[in-house]
């Protein structure tokens, strides 16, 4: 009996929780919308949440295409194949390796950080200062905040495949002497613009989307005490973990099933 | 008994307000005079702030009528609330700077964000106020670097650049020096008398508030317990009352926490 109890009181915890984080997303949409007339709010937490998120995806992106360089390599080399090298190397990151571990490390990087600002702003009491001061903080923290996240993830997406596309180049090239236009010319030849690099922005900016209200929200309701604010972050990065994932299959396929 | 908006800038009748099905008042009354420095008392979690959130707006009464300067306080986000709210200026617990802004920039936010005024306007208003608490000087420096006591005048200087018409006081003398305490007091009765406004105090400490109090009310179990000048709070004959001005250990407030009989206890071991 306690274990329906239980059952019953987290799936009426659950249906709470989802309701009020889209409350929260449309309030915050009407915040995002609203802070586009103040383009240097969203400059600045671009550099906040994006180019501050660029190292780590940069060398990410490195490693796993010298991975995927190898990997492809060992097993192409059996059929004689590894002349598609770079085409395996760049469908890969391109449509699925690019969007999903970007938002995976931006989830880990800018989702937790914005988290444990908003938590923070919230337990030392600025965000009440700033409705005593008659100022609106989702327009003025959380829609300039929004906006940035949706802006980045693409972005960095982009970075991470293109410098996953080059560490494969590196390996397949340096490493194993395949012949750089070869290399290159299968990808050319082999990666559709609007099936595979279309597809793969539209995946980054969903997962972008997920984040930032997942981040966001939970900063906002976040208890103000710091077990509260580590105990958000920590949701963040789990729920937007999960989140990406799942979604990444529905998404992939929605694109690519036939 | 009915208040005039004239005499009273604030008036609370049979308000009622319940934390998470907690009780925190069950049919609070008082006024606020106008011009004059209120101090409002009373044990940790009588709803002394409690009462702050509601006169700004951000938790809503139960029941009951709350007015600001003759208009009524809605809860809800709204146009006038946030028109109410400009004219309130409000001291936070913590301090509520924002730590990503310098000295300048924090007492200049609500300027930059709720007036079209011109930055040269801005930075005389700004510097005009940071004069006013003695800190014209620390413009440049980031919130990391100040004392407690320079960051509550900082908050101070910030809750008075919109002229409010009002400033609320949330625990102003918590964790200060006796230097920042004189201050911090000095402040409050100068800023209130210079700029023609009027301050609640919210304030557990007996000693600070009498010395600064015009008018003081103590709150307990939901109501105004007593009210009156601070020679007469000091006066009371209550017994409750008398305990806390006082600050004495024992009264109608058990120093021991209710238990079961003392040897009773220790024969259970």
């Amino acid at each position: 009996m306690d274990l329906v109890a239980k059952l019953g009181r987290q799936g009426i915890n659950f249906t709470i929780h989802l309701g009020s984080s889209l409350l929260f997303l449309g309030s915050a949409l009407k915040g995002a919308a609203a802070s586009f007339s103040r383009s240097r709010l969203i400059i600045e937490q671009l550099y906040a949440v994006g180019v501050l998120t660029m190292l780590i995806t940069v060398v990410s992106g490195l490693f796993v295409g010298m991975v995927l360089g190898l990997q492809g390599y060992y097993q192409l080399v059996n059929f004689s194949a590894e002349s598609n090298l770079g085409l395996i190397v760049a469908l890969s990151l391109v449509r699925e390796l690019g969007p999903v571990l970007s938002a995976l490390l931006f989830a880990g990087r800018a989702g937790s950080a914005l988290t444990a600002e908003i938590g923070l702003m919230k337990a030392t009491e600025q965000l009440a200062a700033m409705e005593m001061m008659a100022i609106d903080p989702i327009k003025r923290i959380i829609g300039p905040r929004f906006v940035a996240g949706i802006i980045s993830l693409p972005i960095l997406a982009a970075l991470f495949s293109a410098i996953g596309i080059l560490g494969g180049y590196l390996v397949g090239h340096g490493q194993f002497g395949i012949d750089s236009g070869v290399y290159w010319h299968s990808m050319q030849s082999g990666v559709d613009l609007v099936k595979d690099v279309l597809n793969g922005v539209i995946k980054s900016i969903v997962f972008g989307f997920i984040v930032v209200w997942i981040a966001l929200y939970e900063g906002y309701n976040s208890p103000p005490t710091s077990e509260g604010i580590s105990r958000a972050t920590t949701r963040t990065v789990v729920w937007s973990s999960l989140t990406v994932l799942s979604s990444d299959y529905l998404l992939t396929a929605l694109m690519f099933g036939e | 008994m009915q208040y005039t908006s004239e005499d009273f800038i604030v008036s609370a009748s049979d308000i009622h307000f319940a934390y998470r099905n907690r009780p925190i008042f069950d049919g609070l009354n008082l006024a606020i005079p106008r011009g004059k420095v209120t101090v409002i008392m009373g044990p940790s979690g009588c709803g002394k702030s409690t009462f702050l959130g509601l006169l700004g707006g951000r938790l809503a009464p139960t029941s009951g009528s709350l007015e600001f300067d003759g208009q009524p306080v809605l809860a809800k986000p709204s146009a006038s609330l946030y028109k109410m709210r400009r004219k309130m200026g409000m001291l936070f617990q913590q301090n509520a700077l924002l730590t990503d802004l310098n000295v300048f920039d924090n007492v200049a936010f609500p300027l930059r964000e709720t007036t079209e005024l011109q930055e040269p306007l801005i930075r005389i208003q700004v510097l005009t106020k940071l004069e006013m608490v003695g800190l014209r000087g620390a413009g440049d420096m980031q919130i990391s670097e100040l004392s407690g006591g320079m960051a509550r005048r900082v908050a101070l200087a910030r809750a008075i650049v919109l002229d409010p018409l009002i400033v609320m006081y949330d625990e102003p003398f918590v964790g200060l020096d006796p230097i920042s305490m004189g201050i911090i007091l000095k402040l409050i009765r100068n800023l209130n008398d210079a700029l023609n406004l009027t301050s609640i105090v919210v304030t557990h400490d007996v000693k600070e508030g009498c010395e600064i109090a015009d008018y003081m009310y103590l709150l307990d179990r939901g109501r105004v317990s007593a009210h009156g000048t601070p020679d007469q709070m000091l006066m009371h004959e209550d017994p409750a009352i008398e305990q806390f001005m006082k600050g004495l250990s024992d009264g109608p407030v058990r120093f021991h926490y209710p238990a079961r009989d003392y040897l009773e206890d220790l024969q259970d071991i």
